[in-house]
């Protein structure tokens, strides 16, 4: 009788350390989703949006400039951001104003990138705590849910933001013609 | 014929779910609890990888202890260089966020650590890449403590066993210590 409950507890702590690492292994090397929150990647990205982001892209080194990157903030490592990666190492970024007069340049260091949120009005991102190491990013958006009922997922792309504007357009109009 | 089939699809099963039993397990271990590196170059000696011998020393890294991001003054941790994402370097920690630390070689004399990172140097000054050359590195970046050398060392009467002797290291670039009121 006792052995049988302690044959059945075995059992069921070897399930859940088997389903546990099986979970630990698709969050940290397939995808996770994310849910934004704060008006810096409007109007990509809005305040609690989900979105899906890829692993594999940061493990094999596959950032490019133009993504949206989902990275460890350099202050807090407990907190996430999540912007969009406008130099890769090596390139020149004007970090001066639109309204300024004289303009200034900085060189992205080796190893790192610069990151900046798309509504540049309120969003503190690499113009106020400098490039950020690559080793910091933790995955790249590339799937943004947009239906709000959730009884069925509509994705939309976010790899390039010209397309998407177009692609978002054209599921809003499919998902309110179904609702 | 029919008793091979079905004993070459039993391999096969139980092949099949050993497999997704074994790599998760295993892949999960590596990533949050520790695992063996090996260490290369001169830039801990005389600690790690003293002069005079052939064959490199091996580690014990753990990940459970740095999980949070908490590193002690005077561990060894292992760190992704800031300089190139795909390469680890083993260092010890000299300073915390808000220490003040006077640098060997850095491009200012005296420097305060930012939040949320960390100061780390190598014990061969001149040998090491670290943090003299490229600046505080981002708490985030750390992989691992080093808690255990490998069996080899363990015969020599000048190093413990375990690497976590913080007495013994006498820290004397810290100016003043920023202490967690």
């Amino acid at each position: 009788m006792l052995r049988r409950m302690l044959g059945k507890t075995l059992g069921f702590v070897g399930y859940t350390i088997q389903y546990g690492c099986i979970a630990h292994c698709a969050f940290e090397y397939i995808g996770e989703f994310v849910v934004c929150s704060g008006p810096s990647m409007e109007p990509t990205i809005v305040n609690h949006d989900v979105v899906f982001s890829e692993r594999m892209s940061r493990h094999l080194c596959r950032i490019e400039k133009g993504d949206i990157v989902i990275a460890k903030s350099p202050f807090d490592p407990n907190m996430n951001i999540c912007k969009r990666v406008i130099g890769m190492e090596g390139d020149k970024i004007c970090t001066s104003a639109p309204s300024d007069l004289f303009k200034t340049h900085t060189y992205v260091p080796k190893g790192h990138v610069w990151l900046e949120g798309d509504n540049l009005k309120n969003s503190s991102d690499s113009r106020s705590y400098g490039p950020v190491p690559y080793a910091l990013i933790r995955g790249r958006v590339c799937l943004k849910v947009i239906n709000r009922n959730f009884s069925f997922f509509i994705f939309a792309k976010l790899d390039k933001p010209v397309w998407f504007k177009s692609l978002l357009h054209g599921f809003e109009l499919w998902s309110s013609a179904c609702a | 014929m029919a008793q091979q089939v079905t004993a070459g699809r039993r391999y096969l099963r139980a092949f099949v779910s050993g497999f997704f039993v074994a790599v998760p397990v295993t892949v999960t271990f590596l990533d949050r609890l520790a695992y063996v590196a090996r260490v290369e170059g001169a830039s801990m000696q005389p600690f790690l990888n003293p002069e005079g011998e052939s064959k490199c020393d091996v580690v014990l890294l753990n990940r459970w202890s740095v999980r949070n991001y908490q590193v002690q003054r005077g561990d060894i941790v292992s760190v992704v260089s800031p300089r190139n994402p795909k390469q680890k370097i083993i260092k010890r920690v000299i300073g915390l966020e808000g220490d003040f630390i006077r640098t060997l070689g850095y491009k200012n004399r005296f420097v305060r650590i930012p939040d949320g990172h960390f100061w780390i140097e190598g014990d061969h000054h001149g040998h090491s890449l670290d943090s003299n050359s490229f600046g505080p590195v981002c708490s985030h970046n750390v992989l691992g403590d080093g808690c255990w050398l490998g069996v080899r060392r363990w015969l020599d009467p000048h190093v413990s066993m375990a690497l976590g002797s913080r007495k013994q290291i006498r820290l004397k670039r810290l100016i003043s210590r920023h202490y967690d009121v």
